[in-house]
């Protein structure tokens, strides 16, 4: 196991890198699609909360293969030509967004009412209020289900092995097929995505001991 | 030009809908044996027995921490190794029982935390051993605190199956390459078809969830 390792050094860290990189681009991303549409779920328009709404249920009910397969193969085929990776990113914010939606939404509703009130009261718009006294209240209660978010959306980027984007998975497939070890090449990208995920839903699990 | 038409055949909707059944069969086994098995391995590490506990622990963290597609991969390709070469349907059952396993044992375990200490204190000094104040008393009301959390993990997993197409499982999203394999002009319909598919099953399930939710609070 130690030869494979050394042998596809190479391969293996950059398919770390991919992963790395394309979580953290998607985790960005789909932290501010998802706090606005988790503030377009709770402002007093009801229009635009069943915008908001429509948005979150959509996306957290169809798998994200279906998601990340379709911008695959249709904006090349409308729109501009890009790469798996780009795809695949793309697909990983759209799908988690709505579910950081989902869990920003249930944050601001864990803030007591009376803070929004008397933050309107004091003379501040509904988006100040939002802005200075709920959402900075809401985040330290969304803090640990984001962390698990996180550790989802590592294990999700494993779809880009799909479309060819050069992560983790996709070079673990090839790796494998190269030296017909099998076995112990998937331990190795089993480890590689321990690396990643184990520590930081061991901190979230401390993290929400601590707030209990 | 997209052909919604001609991709919308009865031909190609019936070999759509064919596909989702293999889905909703695959994940239905799928979640009553995870059901089980997670139910156990969260009880034996709610339990803390010494040593046992703590391995059970460890293997449930490193398995829910992995990525489903890499047990996929690992049971298809991973286990001939061994002698053991399952066929593509039950190789899909196989490792999404692995993975939701951890998952729900983990539900089943905080479900049981959740539960307040004095019903089991107070179960024992009743005389009931154990296993039976596990049983009557605590897992019932366990259960019931548990009912969003499990469906929500159904939810994922129905999603889930559609990985299980990179073996060539006969299910929704391989039968939706299939069809769009034919024909560029039939892939935005198709994609179409296949989320309103995977949306109607996931969507009526989160609704029943909260039905049922609401009916026991």
């Amino acid at each position: 196991m130690i030869n494979l390792l050394t042998n596809n050094w190479n391969e293996f860290i950059s398919g770390f890198g991919w992963t790395l990189l394309s979580s953290v681009l998607a985790l960005f991303f789909s932290l501010i699609i998802g706090s606005l549409f988790a503030i377009l779920e709770v402002v007093p328009n009801k229009f635009v909360r069943i915008i908001g709404n429509i948005y979150v249920e959509v996306f957290r009910n169809i798998p994200l293969l279906v998601i990340t397969m379709f911008f695959y193969l249709v904006i090349p085929l409308y729109v501009v030509k890009i790469n798996g990776f780009t795809a695949g990113t793309i697909g990983l914010t759209i799908y988690t967004s709505a579910f950081i939606a989902e869990t920003v939404r249930a944050g601001i509703n864990s803030v007591d009412i009376g803070q929004m009130e008397a933050a309107r009261s004091q003379g501040m718009t509904f988006w100040q209020a939002m802005r200075y006294i709920v959402l900075p209240q809401a985040f330290k209660y969304v803090i640990p289900p984001l962390g698990n978010q996180f550790v989802n959306l590592v294990k999700n980027s494993s779809v880009l092995a799909f479309v060819a984007g050069f992560d983790l998975m996709y070079q673990g497939n090839a790796i494998a097929s190269q030296t017909f070890d099998t076995i112990n090449t998937y331990i190795i990208v089993g480890l590689f995505y321990l690396i990643i995920t184990l520590p930081i839903s061991y901190y979230m699990q401390h993290l929400e001991k601590k707030l209990a | 030009m997209q052909n919604w038409i001609d991709a919308y055949s009865w031909i190609n909707i019936r070999f759509l809908l064919q596909g989702l059944w293999i889905t909703i069969l695959i994940s239905v086994i799928s979640v009553i044996l995870s059901f089980i098995i997670g139910s156990v391995l969260g009880i034996i590490r709610y339990s803390k027995i010494p040593y046992f506990s703590k391995i059970i622990g460890l293997i449930i963290d490193v398995i829910r921490n992995l990525p489903l597609l890499l047990i996929i991969f690992f049971v298809y390709f991973g286990l001939p190794a061994f002698g053991f070469k399952p066929d593509t349907i039950p190789a899909a059952i196989l490792a999404m029982t692995v993975f939701e396993s951890m998952m729900i044992a983990e539900i089943i375990r905080s479900g049981i935390m959740a539960v307040d200490i004095g019903q089991m204190e107070a179960a024992r000094a009743v005389g009931m051993k154990f296993p039976q104040a596990m049983w009557h008393i605590v897992l019932p009301q366990a259960y019931k605190k548990m009912i969003p959390a499990l469906v929500s993990q159904f939810i994922s997993l129905i999603k889930d199956t559609s990985l299980a197409t990179i073996i060539v499982v006969p299910e929704l999203m391989q039968h939706g390459q299939v069809v769009y394999g034919q024909d560029p002009n039939y892939i935005i319909p198709v994609f179409v078809a296949m989320a309103i598919m995977y949306f109607v099953v996931c969507y009526a399930l989160s609704l029943l969830s909260k039905f049922i939710d609401r009916r026991m609070a």
